[in-house]
């Protein structure tokens, strides 16, 4: 007698599992009867079908299913829970010729993956979603699903979803068919032989439209969980077929997958050189133009802060310092701290410039230079300031001379005053940035390094303001000024 | 006239990887499938293909979750 295969093991999957902990090597780890089994077969025979096991990654989630790479013979990714439309996003737009299969359960896409799914659904990100809908939570032992049923009994709602106090269950497949973007959306049931042939229709063509790039293909599969929901096989398709689809209506809700053109995104640059071209921003004269700063001061990491309230200029005046230290080869971090309000709450930077690494980018202890511009930040900060750190304060809102201990230096310069007189108040901050200028050239630049005080000054203050002419030259006239200013009352 | 051939089929659980949920035993339109009694090594009744006359509809072998508890085989030939 001879014969041939007509129905068998899909080759989509490996022939044996491996990976699969303990002597059972050639099963799934699904309880009997489990509706993920019937789902995984229909996606394997399906890539092995059209050839595309080889470009093709299955995302498995957290959920039942989180080892879904044991048993597909393709690529696997296993991401954090919910965040499977953000991998793949990232998978497709860096490799748009690969096929890209999201498998997600109720928890996982429902739950605390929604937002991430339902905007990748909305920016047709060019992959195949499909999604479990059991009504419960299976792994972790029959919580309530945002898909569970009113009424429904589960271990969280053990008298019975209510939607006064839960809601409604989530009717997903409703929600993306109303978005633009999606090209293809259908919901199936995976009880009958029949029903499943229909869930077998809609995985292929799901597929279908990932390996033709037309966009976002979702298809809602409701599924059995015999042990959660205590129901034999034949009792769990009843339950689906008379209770599910009664909320989660079958068929397709969405389908202009021939409408559409094939989506294109930018090309992704796999050139190293490329890359950093578009990551890091050309300095002016080239990045070999500008040396190192030699003065001594530099060859240890520097510790700023600069505090004030907010609107004064305090972030800033941190950012282009911040810039300075790079047009000069420092590796430089800004980190700012403001309250909710734009204007008027107390606000404050770190800035670290260092020739070296930088660890990290808080600045609450060992303070080198501490740059106030108002009481309260003075009386904040003022216990981080280093051993040999410098104080600089605005004195024509700070009256009473600060007390320093020995070692440390306080220096007022009354940026307010000069700054109204200047014509504008909010270039306070620019008078103070020359002010520092003139105290660095006085105690730690080399005369080389002061000449080019100036000239970065404002290049990094046309940087910060660029695009505004009016504030870049108003501000770098306010700076020359507070250089002057501060030069004369130390003479 | 042309004779129209009748195809055969047989169907074929394998005994240990079938876990026993019988969802073939209620898929297959014949009734060919049944639960036995005998244990397999997981420690449940497997389904077992009794008598003949399979028609190679594929259902307990989509309705099946297991990956290759079932196969489902065309007989080409007599011999």
């Amino acid at each position: 007698m001879s014969e041939v295969v007509k129905f068998g093991r899909p080759k989509g999957f490996f022939e044996t599992f491996e990976r699969r902990p303990g002597s059972i090597k050639k099963n799934m780890s699904y309880c009997p009867g489990c509706g993920h089994g019937v789902l995984h077969k229909l996606i394997a025979e399906a890539i092995a079908d059209f050839g595309i096991q080889d470009k093709t990654t299955l995302i498995s989630p957290v959920g039942c299913s989180v080892f879904a790479y044991f048993y597909f013979d393709c690529f696997g990714l296993q991401v954090p829970h919910g965040r499977s439309a953000a991998a793949a996003t990232g998978l497709t737009r860096a490799n748009p010729e690969s096929i890209v299969i999201g498998y997600q359960g109720d928890g996982d896409l429902a739950a605390i993956g929604f937002n991430a799914f339902i905007q990748a659904a909305n920016r047709g990100e060019n992959y195949c979603v499909f999604f479990v809908n059991n009504a419960i939570y299976g792994m972790t032992g029959g919580q309530m699903a945002p898909t569970s049923l009113l009424g429904q009994k589960t271990t969280t709602s053990p008298y019975g979803r209510n939607a006064l106090t839960e809601g409604y269950p989530l009717k997903v497949c409703e929600m993306v068919s109303q978005l633009e973007a999606p090209v293809y959306v259908e919901r199936v049931a995976l009880t009958s032989p029949a029903n499943i042939l229909k869930a077998r229709k809609a995985v292929r063509k799901a597929i279908k439209i990932s390996m033709e790039k037309k966009g976002f293909a979702f298809v809602e599969v409701l599924s059995g969980c015999p042990v959660n929901l205590k129901l034999k096989p034949a009792d769990m398709d009843k339950f689906i077929e008379e209770n599910m689809t009664k909320y989660f209506p079958l068929g397709v809700f969405k389908d202009v997958a021939d409408e559409r053109e094939p989506v294109k995104r930018a090309t992704p640059v796999y050139d190293r050189a490329k890359v950093e071209e578009t990551l890091y921003r050309a300095m002016p004269g080239g990045n070999e133009a500008h040396e190192s700063l030699e003065s001594p001061l530099f060859d240890r990491e520097l510790r700023v802060k600069i505090g004030g309230f907010g609107g004064q200029g305090v972030l800033s005046l941190g950012l282009i310092l911040a810039a300075m230290g790079k047009y000069r080869n420092l590796n430089v971090s800004w980190l700012p701290s403001y309250g909710p309000e734009m204007r008027g709450g107390t606000a404050n930077c770190a800035v670290i410039l260092n020739k070296g690494a930088i660890g990290s980018p808080i600045v609450d202890s060992n303070c080198d230079l501490l740059v106030v511009l108002n009481r309260p930040s003075l009386d904040k900060y003022l216990p981080e300031l280093g051993e040999n750190g410098v104080l600089m304060y605005d004195s024509s809102t700070i009256k009473d001379a600060p007390k320093v201990k020995p070692g440390q230096k306080a220096i007022a310069i009354s940026a307010g005053d000069i700054a109204e007189e200047f014509g504008n108040l909010k270039c306070a901050n620019a008078v103070m940035l020359g002010a520092i200028g003139a105290v660095l050239t006085k105690y730690y630049l080399t005369p080389a390094d002061a000449a080019k005080f100036q000239e970065t000054a404002e290049a990094a203050i046309a940087e910060c303001f660029a695009g505004k002419d009016k504030i870049v030259a108003m501000n770098a006239e306010a700076c020359k000024l507070g250089y002057t200013k501060m030069q004369n009352a130390q003479s | 006239m042309s004779q129209v051939v009748k195809k055969k089929f047989r169907c074929h659980p394998e005994p240990n990887e079938c876990k026993g949920c019988g969802r073939c035993v209620n898929a297959c339109p014949k009734k060919l499938l049944k639960l036995g009694s005998a244990l397999n090594i997981m420690g449940v009744p497997y389904a077992e293909y009794v008598g003949d006359g399979c028609i190679g509809c594929g259902a307990c072998f989509y309705t099946c979750p297991e990956p290759g508890a079932i196969t489902v085989f065309e007989i080409t030939g007599e011999e």
